[in-house]
Formats: structure tokens, C-alpha cells, sequence
């Protein structure tokens, strides 16, 4: 089974519960898709086994065989390519790798230059596997790096962690594309409850099972709890908002293996998302 | 005229507050909340007018005319965005992973593969005393980018004030590389834990390749910890000036909630967020005109 864990907002403690369900299943996998500010490493500080760098298609223009037609810049949809004095240039930060301007060459004069766009770390700590993909900063778009790793692990058979990025963009929706269950970690305030309404429109469009972590709640009003009962969201579990628990997380110690109470509070949350989780595939078995 | 940009890397750390805040303090006349994603500044904003709404349209997607398609495989074959799937009556383009390269359109022995419009997500602008520019991207949305970049155009085109602030988005991709532009200085605001660091570090980095000026605030710190004296040795290494620490307040959210500026509070995080915007009002003016 693939859980992947979201939020909308930001802070709310997507990576808090992603490493510590996964730090209580031994045995399992997790995977950090938030390629953009990856921090599950900081808490696993895992053994890298493999380190592979990620490479998407970059034009590589010969000069040569270049007759100066032009064709290439004209098709370029995002104007990465230009013909200065005689030459073409291209402009890297605007390029998106698609190929089309060495299928559109006549003379065959652009070739794939591969440019390195990030690297994806392959580890192990504790009997679970930690995945994790950075993006070198300056790039643009993480989406081929996020790809990568969903290959990596589209066919297992082991209990899945996914941690999304923030949001609800393109990237957000790569992340949970394998997934067979969503987790959406939610905090008590108005931001909170307005990204957490537009991450969930998106999980619907996706068709994809949800429930809910209601985080760092207080004596005070929940809007988002209100929105997941409106909504009938199953709520997985109440982390109460809790001093030591963040030190603990803010130090980079997982609370599940610093703290005997915390291993307890994630176990609970987890077999409870594992049978709403086995509930839905089973109610839904194309999911 | 001078621009403001708020910036954190990690996502939670205070941004919007601390915009929303400095928005009160200076009367700021023309602010934009660039995070289209999961914008929320107006939700703390209260403005007494409606927004003037409008589509925003970014680039064409393409669609394969299933009742002609000879299911060649061609399309499948050349895209690199993993965004053609094949069913058993032929192909079909997932809207969502298609980046709108046409690519495709190149292979296809029939040219049976045509352009639709892609409709991003809406653009607002609430046009009172002030100007604030903001946008919803769509659920699953691509082209945020372009739409950060309409949000701070559609600013740019109507205000006349000297002094703008822009609110940024989480992470170091498009959207955030869109909102660096003409910015004039970023205030990266980070929270005391090794997560806020490391993210920290990274939007850091992401400014210095685009020569953008940058300096640090710490938000949320409750007690004093080994992390705080990291940033601080950090942004020191870094060259960045670290220009304040805000008390963590639990009032604060509460205060939001019930829509609330920090400024109209007496909240103990109220008089460090002032100290920190007259410095960052010095930086940004000792700053050249870019």
C-alpha cells in the first residue's frame, strides 16, 4: 500500500507524521517528493546506498551541421532558443527538455546534452528505505525527479510513505499519482483550513481515497476539523499542539524513536489509517 | 520605487503574517500575494471591495482526435513528460503532465493531435486606496510560474506607489524564481528548527544565482536553542544580514483567525516585527535602484 502524506499550506507537519507513521512500520519505504526543501533526511539521517543524479534533455546545438534555418526557434514554445549572430543560443532557464527542436531539425544538428537537474538518494536506516529527491536550486520544475521515483517504487509490494510538496500544483499532483491512499495533515487556523479546502479538490479530481491528521490542535476552533466534517473526511488522529514535540522535530530526532508515548500515538493513528485505507481499496478495488 | 519580497523556503514558517504586518505598518499602497497555490493574504486583508476576477490562460495543451488516431504510438514514443497514456482504443494526453511542447504534434503522421486552450486559474485584483494583486491556481495547475508573473504585471501596470510588498510561495521552483523578479530585496523569514535551516539555506542559495539581495529573520522561537545560534552562524558565514528574532506568540494564530492584524494587538511578537521592518526599510533604501 502507498500513503502519500499532503497538507496545502505549509508547516502544517507533513513531514512530522510522514517520518514518524513510517518510523513505527519497519519494513517500509519513504519516499520525500517535496524536491524542493526535501528535510525528511534530516530526521532518518539515513546510510545513502546509491546516489543517482537526475538528467533531463538539453539541446546541444553542432555548430557544424547548424544551416541556420531556424525552424527550431520558430517551434520552441517556451523561446529558449534564439539565432544570435548566425549561431543558436540556447537560454537554459526557460528550456522545458520536451526534444522537439532536435525531432524538428532537418540537418540533425541538435543532439541530447543531458544537464543535471538534481540527484535522488537511495537509503537505509533502521530496516525502512528512505528515497529521497533534491532539486539543484535555480531549476524550475523537480516534476522529471518526482517521476523517477515513482518508478522506483510503482511495484512494490512493501507499505509506502509518499511525502508531497505543499500546494496544489503539478507537482503535488505527480506525488500522489501512485498513491492508493491520501493523508491530508491539517492545522487549527484560517490559512490552514483554506489551503487544506484546495489540496482536497484536487485529491477529488484525482479520485483518489482521503482522510485526515488533525495537528497541533488546542482548546480553541478548529476550521479545519469543521471543513473535514463537512466534507465527511475521516479523521485518522488528534495531535495535540505539544512543546516537546516540536523541540524533539526541530532538533531532527524522529519522536516515534525518542519517545516511548510518541511510538504509541503514531502506532495508533497508523493502524487506524490502515484500515480506512484497506476499507477504500477494497470498496473501490480499481483504486 | 522599491519592492519587498517575503521568502522562507520552508513552508509555515510565517510568511503571510509577517506581509500582512508590514502591509499595516508602512499603509502599504500596492501589495500581491504571489503563492497562487495556497495564497491566503487575503484572507487576512479584509478588503471592503469585491475583486475584479479574470481567467488566466496559459499556454495550449494538446488533445489527440481519438476518432482519428491510428493508435501508431508515434506521440506515446517522443514525450518526455511521461503525459501520453495508451487505452485500448488508441491514445489519450493527460492534461495535467502535458507541458504543452508540441512536440507530438511533430510526429503524428495524421496530424490528428490539436491545441486547446488551458485555462490556468483566475486572476484577482481589489482596487480600492490600495492595489492588491493576487491569484487561485487551479487544483493540479502547471504554468504557476507564468501566473506569478501576471499577478505581480497586473500590480505593476496600475499602481504608481513607491513602496510594493510582495508575498512568496513555499519551495525554490518556478514560483518562487517568478517572484524574484525585480525584486529589490528578500526577506527570508526561517523558524528555529534544523528543517527551517536547511530550507532556508536552499532559497538562499536560489537568490544569490539571481544577484538578488537577501536578509534573515527568525519567527516562532519560544526558548532559546542551539538551532538559533546555527542561523545566526550561518547567515553570518553567508554574508546575510540576520535582522531579528519574533517572540512565538499563541495569540497570534488566534488572532488570525478571527482576522486580526498583530499590528492592532498588544502581542509580544508586535514590537520585534516593527524593529525588524524599520531595518529592512533601511537595507531596502541603502540598496541600489535595479
Amino acid at each position: 500500500m502507498k500513503i502519500a502524506v499532503l497538507s496545502g499550506k505549509g508547516g502544517t507537519g507533513k513531514t512530522l507524521c510522514a517520518v514518524n507513521l513510517t518510523a513505527v512500520s519497519p519494513g517500509s519505504i519513504y519516499v520525500d517528493c517535496d524536491i524542493e526543501e526535501p528535510d525528511g533526511h534530516l530526521f532518518f539521517k539515513p546510510k545513502t546506498i546509491q546516489s543517482e543524479k537526475v538528467t533531463v534533455f538539453f539541446p546541444k546545438i553542432n555548430a557544424l551541421l547548424c544551416n541556420g534555418c531556424r525552424k527550431c526557434v520558430d517551434f520552441c514554445r517556451f523561446n529558449a532558443l534564439a539565432m544570435v549572430h548566425n549561431c543558436i543560443t540556447v537560454f537554459p532557464e526557460v528550456c522545458h527538455a520536451c526534444g522537439g527542436c532536435a525531432i524538428i531539425c532537418p540537418v540533425l544538428a541538435i543532439s541530447d546534452g543531458k544537464l543535471e537537474i538534481g540527484v535522488i538518494d537511495d537509503g537505509t536506516v533502521s530496516a525502512i528505505r528512505i528515497i529521497s529527491g533534491t532539486l539543484n536550486p535555480g531549476r524550475e520544475s523537480g516534476v522529471p525527479i518526482i517521476n523517477k521515483m515513482a518508478k522506483m517504487i510503482e511495484n512494490t509490494q512493501d507499505l509506502v510513505f509518499i511525502d508531497c510538496p505543499p500546494g496544489s500544483s503539478c507537482a503535488t499532483v505527480e506525488s500522489i499519482r501512485i498513491a492508493d491512499f491520501c493523508i491530508l495533515v491539517t492545522e487549527p487556523t484560517r490559512f490552514g483550513a483554506h489551503d487544506l479546502e484546495m489540496v482536497h479538490e484536487l485529491i477529488i479530481s484525482e479520485n483518489k481515497p482521503c482522510a485526515a491528521i488533525l495537528n497541533k490542535i488546542d482548546s480553541s476552533d478548529d476550521p479545519s476539523e469543521t471543513y473535514c466534517i463537512e466534507k465527511g473526511i475521516p479523521i485518522m488522529g488528534k495531535i495535540p499542539y505539544d512543546p516537546e514535540l516540536g523541540r524533539i522535530n526541530s532538533e531532527g530526532l524522529v519522536a516515534a524513536w525518542e519517545k516511548e508515548s510518541y511510538k504509541i500515538q503514531f502506532a495508533k493513528i497508523l493502524s487506524r489509517i490502515i484500515e480506512e485505507a484497506s476499507h477504500e481499496t477494497v470498496a473501490n478495488p480499481k483504486r | 520605487m522599491k519592492q519587498l519580497l517575503i521568502l522562507s523556503g520552508k513552508g509555515g514558517t510565517g510568511k503571510t503574517t509577517v506581509a500582512a504586518a508590514f502591509i499595516k505598518l508602512s499603509a502599504c499602497k500596492a501589495y500581491a500575494d504571489c503563492d497562487v497555490d495556497a495564497p491566503n493574504l487575503h484572507l487576512i486583508i479584509n478588503s471592503s471591495v469585491l475583486p475584479i476576477s479574470k481567467p488566466f490562460w496559459g499556454m495550449p495543451k494538446y488533445k489527440i482526435d481519438s476518432t482519428q488516431c491510428l493508435g501508431c504510438g508515434k506521440c506515446y514514443q517522443v514525450c518526455r513528460f511521461d503525459a501520453i497514456h495508451q487505452f485500448s482504443l488508441g491514445f489519450v494526453i493527460d492534461p495535467i503532465a502535458c507541458e504543452g511542447c508540441a512536440t507530438c504534434t511533430l510526429v503524428c503522421p495524421i496530424q490528428c493531435i490539436k491545441e486547446t486552450p488551458h485555462h490556468v486559474g483566475n486572476l484577482m485584483l481589489y482596487k480600492s486606496q490600495t492595489l492588491f494583486s493576487t491569484a487561485k491556481l487551479n487544483p493540479g495547475g502547471g504554468n504557476s510560474g507564468l501566473l506569478v508573473t501576471e499577478v505581480k504585471k497586473q500590480l505593476r501596470q496600475e499602481s504608481t506607489a513607491d513602496f510594493e510588498i510582495i508575498d512568496g510561495s513555499p519551495g525554490i521552483g518556478c514560483p518562487v524564481i517568478a517572484s524574484m523578479n525585480n525584486a529589490d530585496l528578500v526577506l527570508l523569514v526561517t523558524e528555529p528548527s534544523l528543517s527551517g535551516l536547511s530550507d532556508l539555506d536552499r532559497v538562499a542559495i536560489t537568490a544569490e544565482k539571481l544577484h538578488i539581495p537577501t536578509v534573515v529573520c527568525i519567527n516562532k522561537v519560544e526558548v532559546y536553542s542551539a538551532i538559533i545560534d546555527e542561523i545566526i552562524d550561518y547567515c553570518h558565514k553567508k554574508n546575510i544580514p540576520m535582522i531579528g528574532i519574533i517572540p512565538y506568540d499563541k495569540t497570534v494564530p488566534k488572532n488570525i483567525n478571527l482576522g486580526i492584524s498583530i499590528i492592532d494587538t498588544d502581542s509580544i511578537a508586535k514590537k520585534s516585527i516593527i524593529e525588524i521592518f524599520t531595518k529592512v526599510k533601511q537595507i531596502l533604501y541603502e540598496t541600489k535602484e535595479r
